[in-house]
């Protein structure tokens, strides 16, 4: 199935329309995109940083993670939601960018990963996932989002 | 006095045109100045977040000082040779640029601010940081962290767009603020 009859639809939308034609409309919105990219990354190296034993190592993991899924939450609908609007403006760019075609496979890959395996490591008791386990899921967890940011800025540079 | 002619020295420096001219190392360093955002702004937001007492309330303020400040650093190195590098790669358009500019301001005023916190009412984290809302002037140094670092990642953002240039028709003010009006190339 070619999906690229989607992507010209979303791009002739009225979102699409709107952040296109607008002069500030992209701007603001990549602007509130990193603010939130900012807001969710921070939350998602507190945690992986203490399940590899460094940063905040007098508290549990599973303190921690409470705390901060709050905060990776809110960051990752508001991230979801402004990233929509800069993709419509220019989907069918983003169709023939293998930038970011690799960016939303491992977001799809990573938002799994985060809520299916790295929640449960890290909302275990203490002691329950043995260090290599834990240094695993946070080295698997950075990498994965390292990958999501690295390929979107892409987006911009290529084509 | 203007920094302008040592912007263009800088300019026609060999270093500077082989990295605004690069194919791949300017578009990396600016990767890995956004990137960074996360681990600098990322963990600054994490203690702005504390001392407003809207996360970690059961840790002490001190800890998350403590354990954040090594990684805030860490960041806060890397943004500072990532920025200078896209600075050099571009300083005359980056100089006159007014984004640019009140990023700079910005820039400032969050150091001072931060300055004020770790001189002033951090001296005293020890009477207050098990608090679960820390003293009203600790929540307005972070509160003020919160809305600067803000500021300064919305105005770095807006420096790639060019609306407000020098190469183009502008207002008085526009010229005034950005040095166009009197620093001519």
């Amino acid at each position: 199935m070619d999906l690229l009859p989607i992507f010209q639809s979303i791009e002739e939308s009225g979102i699409g329309r709107a952040v296109r034609e607008s002069v500030w409309a992209f701007a603001v919105i990549e602007s509130i995109h990193l603010i939130a990219l900012t807001m969710m990354g921070g939350a998602a190296l507190l945690v992986d940083l203490r399940l590899l034993n460094l940063g905040l190592k007098q508290r549990p993991t599973a303190e921690l993670a409470a705390d901060a899924s709050r905060f990776f939450n809110a960051g990752l609908i508001v991230l979801i939601i402004s990233g929509y609007g800069l993709f419509a403006s220019e989907a069918v760019k983003c169709y023939y960018s293998s930038a970011f075609t690799v960016k939303i496979s491992t977001l799809v890959v990573a938002t799994i990963f985060a809520y299916a395996f790295r929640n449960r490591v890290a909302r275990a008791a203490e002691g329950h996932f043995g260090n290599g386990t834990r240094a695993m899921v946070a080295i698997t967890s950075m990498a994965l989002w390292f990958v999501v940011a690295a390929a979107g800025r892409w987006i911009g540079f290529s084509g | 006095m203007s920094l302008l002619p040592f912007c263009e020295w800088l300019a026609s420096t060999s270093g500077s045109i082989a990295l605004h001219e690069s194919l791949f190392m300017y578009p990396l360093v600016e990767s890995v100045h956004v990137l960074t955002l996360c681990l600098f702004v990322g963990m600054t937001m994490v203690l702005d977040l504390r001392l407003t007492g809207l996360a970690l309330k059961k840790v002490p303020v001190g800890e998350v000082v403590e354990r954040t400040q090594p990684w805030m650093f860490l960041g806060f190195a890397v943004m500072v040779v990532s920025g200078v590098l896209l600075f050099y790669a571009i300083p005359v358009r980056s100089y006159q640029n007014i984004f640019f500019r009140l990023k700079v301001v910005f820039l400032i005023i969050a150091g001072v601010n931060a300055l004020m916190f770790h001189t002033g009412i951090f001296k005293t984290v020890s009477t207050w940081g098990r608090e679960l809302q820390p003293p009203s002037r600790a929540r307005m140094a972070g509160i003020a962290s919160l809305v600067l670092w803000a500021g300064v990642i919305v105005t770095g953002r807006m420096i790639a767009y060019n609306w407000f240039d020098c190469d183009k028709p502008q207002p008085g003010w526009v010229q005034v603020v950005t040095g166009c009006s009197y620093e001519q190339r």
